[in-house]
């Protein structure tokens, strides 16, 4: 048995969480509603962030557009999902929930754009 | 020069200005919304993380998303909306605003006017701290606008001063972008940011979170070099001799605070002197009858949600006023007593719509007692934090129970039940 | 064909920068040197910022008929060379029965030194002009002539009139030492090294401040040691109304003025300065100290007990240069063509102007006996730089029609636009220090918060650069370090 403490990461309210695990049985306290539960099974059994950032801009109005995750995956991807990132171009225009990645990292879960990106008169 | 008349004008376009002009303009009003930059949305154009709106639309979006089902409502209710327009004088006498922009000087004369003018960050200058005067010290809004909007990274290895919620999202983001992130330091003996943000930008990062520390000098004469921090008592905040340690960065983020900005108002309408925003009542209505006002420059919020909120309720009693040419005037002043700092609003009024009472504790609390009154209601909530609004409803029920009970004031009182 | 005079000048500060737009006024070929990236950023930048009455300046010596002259000289010098001065009038304050006999003495040295106006006022009288004093004040010797500018302001100004007249300016080019040789009056000046070239140059101005007995040292000429004092000050916020009208010093201590409470032009309030004297080598120290910021409060507070460290908006410190005799140096040397305007401690910034016309006129002409010829194209006006948003508004909305970008803010604090941001990098800003001080943007209580980024991107965009190669200031002060995405 392992006794682990967690802030809630489900929504600001950030609950304090006292979670109980014994193989792959999770028993949680200090929850303020059943997110709680949910995110401390998840977090100890398979730990997953939705992740935002941003990716470069060809021919649009400012230089970036930002991204997310249309869900969350799993932490351990983070750091190869920034590199893909890092290698891409989008040329403008780019409409907010726009998908910019298919199936990032073999996930299943896409990369969509959180913002509209018009593109810029003088083609810079 | 031109000149207009309209029945409310919204100065500043962010979260709550956005929200009060919707509302405004739902109601039948024409609305105007002012906003000195380039486009609307704030400073939730360049907050692209996620969290936001899990009050107001019950999922989780970033801060350009959010910024986006606004931006489309206002168009879609036909919201007028002036950008990169600078206000020079907002008139009470008068009732006239005074703006200057890319196509001269105008003069508006609306029937409600809305204050959405927000907060600005503490800035480094201010806090006197000892040491040289090098680059590579700024807020963490400004590093975060030059990250996500300008595409540039402020230097190589950064160390965070003040755990607010822009910093702690700061450390997440400028490690991801291949930065390294040395720590935060938090002069008080508690985080001042989300507990969620402490451990999804702190932890997930193995960013260590000093408490009761702070930056006491600065080194470098042209770029920054590095900081010393010293622990601070956390109870006396006396800074602890023998505690100094220096560490090599190039860059300090600063997280240490908003202000609420008020200069367009500040000279007719009541300021709180805890709050440092102007004081409203519960239709979010200043001291001065012509004015309204909504969002940070009333107090700091710590969830854009909440903004938003406030921002329509001010939006719905500037579009009653000027339907019905007034709003009911009886109000009762809300009273902190000695654990609560920031309180929104100042006052409440004996009619009109249910509302919300916001505050701040300055402790840390498992499990609180909050009483309104005396005799109005009691609530039990738990998991009481500094950073961590308090969101108390205000019923219509509560309001008639306070006419009848004649209170001259409604005190606030939070108290840690052990 | 006939050959100029060449003249050098070392330093472009306030004192560098006058000299230099005198000589303008003959026929000369004049090069300004400056190791910094831009005008005034060494003693001139920080400062107390204040043109002195010239009452307590000890009769006879130097700075006493310097300084009351020099002060007479800035109303026409401001309008000239367009920057602000107000005659805000100064008060020595008397808190003690026996600082009157101290505040007599000024009065008397006050006639001495030729200015009118001065009194000592009743406790009452200064109430009513400074309401916000202690109560422990009794009384206060007061100067109307007394006021305050932008120090960098004045060095500015002159340095683009010099150069309009003729004068070449080499800014981020340091001077490493001196050829000298044989001539009819002795050792004299053949030439000027700097980091970068060598100039045939036969007249040296040394106005290098801090570093003015260190070039004489180069150059063989005596000098009297210098040593850097360090001041610390605090800016705080603006107030409407403002809480301190006129410029107010306590009675002063055995080594400098005190530390004053006093407005700037645009509105804040300054505090400060310490005085601590450095050792000699120690030249850009200019850190902030607990002890000395406390110092600055807490003596500042004497004086005007309502101020709030919670209004600060800045603290930083300067280094003025002192000397041994704590007077200024100025004149010939044994070395012909090296001319001394060195240890321009306090009132320096007010003497300046009475000390350029000195050097050219005295020590040049008469003394030395070069014979310039009058420059006939002598232009005297510099234009002022503008700030639209104090403009009326109907002037301020033709300057829009003229250029939209007067009518964007850039500086909400301290109301500066993209286009008076922009005509101050065409007029020779090229860091956002540069900008700063010539239009005030991100001076003000934001301290840049909400436009650095634009005043960068201004820069960026006149000068051709990429964002991450703009500079704060000298030296390696880029502000942004890499890219996010490339």
């Amino acid at each position: 048995m392992e006794n682990r403490t967690l802030t809630c990461i489900s929504c600001p309210l950030g609950c304090d969480l006292e979670a109980e695990v014994v193989g792959d049985t999770v028993t949680v306290t200090g929850n303020r509603c059943d997110k709680g539960v949910a995110y401390a099974k998840a977090e100890i059994l398979n730990p997953q962030r939705v992740v935002t950032s941003n990716i470069l801009v060809e021919g649009g109005i400012c230089p970036l557009v930002s991204v997310k995750t249309s869900a969350p995956i799993p932490k351990g991807l983070i750091g190869n999902m920034i590199q893909e990132l890092k290698n891409m171009k989008i040329r403008a225009p780019i409409r907010i929930g726009q998908i910019l990645i298919r199936n990032l990292l073999g996930t299943g879960i896409d990369v969509i754009a959180t913002r509209e990106v018009e593109t810029c008169p003088a083609g810079e | 020069m031109k000149e207009m008349t309209t029945d409310t004008l919204v100065i500043g376009g962010g979260a709550a200005g956005m929200a009060a002009a919707v509302e405004c303009a739902e109601r039948g009003c024409r609305t105007i919304l002012v906003e000195r930059e380039e486009y609307i949305g704030g400073v939730l154009n360049q907050c692209i993380h996620n969290g936001f709106g899990l009050h107001v639309f019950k999922e989780e979006l970033t801060g350009p998303e959010y910024a986006q089902l606004f931006k489309s409502q206002i168009r879609q209710k036909g919201v007028e909306t002036r950008s990169d327009l600078f206000v020079v004088k907002v008139d009470a006498k008068r009732r006239e605003v005074v703006t200057m922009g890319k196509n001269g000087c105008a003069i508006y004369r609306p029937q409600a006017l809305i204050m959405t003018t927000g907060a600005r960050e503490r800035p480094f200058n201010s806090l006197r701290i000892p040491g040289t005067r090098p680059a590579g010290i700024y807020t963490a809004g400004v590093a975060q606008r030059f990250v996500n909007l300008h595409n540039r990274l402020p230097g190589e290895r950064a160390f965070v001063l003040g755990s607010g919620d822009i910093g702690l999202i700061m450390a997440r983001r400028l490690t991801l972008e291949g930065m390294t992130v040395l720590g935060v330091a938090e002069l008080m003996p508690h985080p001042g940011g989300l507990a969620r943000n402490i451990s999804q930008c702190l932890h997930d990062f193995n960013i260590p979170l000093y408490l009761s520390t702070s930056v006491v000098e600065v080194h470098g004469r042209e770029r920054l070099e590095g900081i010393t921090l010293a622990k601070f008592d956390p109870v006396t905040l006396q800074r602890l001799p023998g505690t100094d340690e220096t560490i090599a960065c190039d860059t300090l983020i600063l997280s240490v605070g908003l202000l609420p900005q008020n200069e367009l108002i500040e000279s007719f309408v009541e300021t709180d002197p805890v709050n440092r925003g102007v004081k409203v009542d519960s239709f979010m209505r200043t001291t001065h009858p012509w004015v309204f006002a909504a969002g940070n420059n009333v107090g700091v919020y710590d969830l854009v949600d909440f903004v938003t909120l406030d921002g329509k309720i001010a939006g719905q009693s500037a579009a009653k006023m000027v339907h019905d040419g007034f709003l009911p005037e009886k109000r009762v002043p809300l009273a902190r007593t000695e654990n609560i700092s920031t309180l929104i609003p100042s006052l409440c009024c004996l009619e009109g719509n249910p509302f919300t009472i916001y505050f701040r504790s300055k402790k840390t609390m498992k499990k609180a007692r909050i009483s309104i009154g005396p005799g109005l209601f009691e609530t039990i909530r738990m998991g009481i934090k500094p950073s961590e609004m308090v969101d108390i409803p205000f019923t219509v029920k509560h309001m008639e129970k306070l006419k009848q009970l004649g209170l001259s004031k409604i005190e606030v009182s939070l108290k840690e039940v052990l | 064909m006939e050959r100029l005079l060449k003249i050098a000048v070392i330093g472009a500060g306030v004192v560098g920068s006058l000299i230099a737009r005198q000589l303008t006024r003959y026929r000369c070929e004049i090069h300004v040197f400056e190791k910094e990236e831009d005008v005034g950023w060494g003693v001139t930048k920080a400062n107390s910022a204040v043109i002195h009455g010239g009452y307590d300046d000890l009769p006879g010596t130097v700075r006493a008929r310097f300084c009351a002259k020099g002060n007479k000289m800035y109303a026409a010098l401001s309008e000239e060379l367009g920057f602000e001065l107000n005659r805000i009038g100064s008060f020595v304050l008397a808190q003690k029965p026996e600082d009157f006999s101290y505040l007599e003495t000024l009065r008397k040295q006050a006639i001495e030194n030729g200015l009118t106006g001065c009194a000592i006022l009743p406790a009452q009288k200064v109430r009513e002009m400074e309401p916000y004093v202690a109560d422990s004040i009794l009384g206060g010797f007061w100067c109307p002539t007394a006021g305050i500018t932008e120090p960098w302001m004045v060095a500015i100004g002159a340095v683009e009139n010099a150069v309009k007249n003729g004068a070449h300016l080499h800014l981020s080019e340091a001077v490493t030492g001196f050829i000298t040789d044989e001539g009819p009056r002795g050792r004299r000046i053949a030439a000027v090294k700097t980091d970068r070239s060598e100039y045939p140059i036969d007249i040296v101005i040394n106005a290098s401040g801090l570093y003015a007995d260190e070039l004489s040292e180069l150059a063989g000429a005596s000098c009297p040691p210098l040593h850097p004092r360090k001041g610390e000050y605090l800016l705080l916020d603006k107030f409407d109304p403002p809480l301190v009208r006129s410029v107010l010093f306590p009675i002063p201590s055995a080594i400098s003025k005190g530390i004053l409470v006093l407005p700037t032009v645009d509105g804040g309030l300054l505090l400060g300065p310490t005085a601590t004297d450095l050792p000699k080598g120690e030249k850009q120290e200019t850190r902030t100290t607990r002890e000395g910021l406390s110092e600055t409060l807490s003596s500042a507070r004497t004086l005007v007990p309502t101020l709030d460290p919670q209004w600060t908006v800045k603290s930083f410190a300067g280094l003025r240069p002192e000397s041994p005799q704590k007077d200024f140096v100025i004149g010939k040397t044994e070395i012909d063509g090296f001319v001394q305007a060195a240890a321009m401690r306090s009132p320096g910034l007010t003497a300046a102007p009475a000390v350029a016309e000195h050097i050219v006129e005295e020590v040049l002409i008469r003394e030395c006996g070069y014979a310039f010829e009058r420059n006939d194209r002598f232009t005297p006006v510099n234009p002022p730089y503008e700030n639209v948003s104090r403009l009326s508004l109907t002037e301020w909305e033709k300057r829009i029609e003229e250029d939209p970008l007067y009518g964007k803010m850039a500086c909400v604090c301290n109301k500066v636009t993209e286009g008076d941001i922009r005509d101050a990098v065409r007029r020779g800003a090229t860091t956002v220090d540069g900008v700063k001080f010539r239009t005030r943007a991100s001076f003000g209580r934001c301290q840049g918060g909400f436009c650095l980024a634009k005043i960068a991107e201004i820069l960026a965009r006149e000068s051709g650069r990429s964002l991450g190669e703009i500079k704060m200031r000298s030296g390696k002060t880029e502000i942004l370090r890499g890219m996010v995405r490339e």
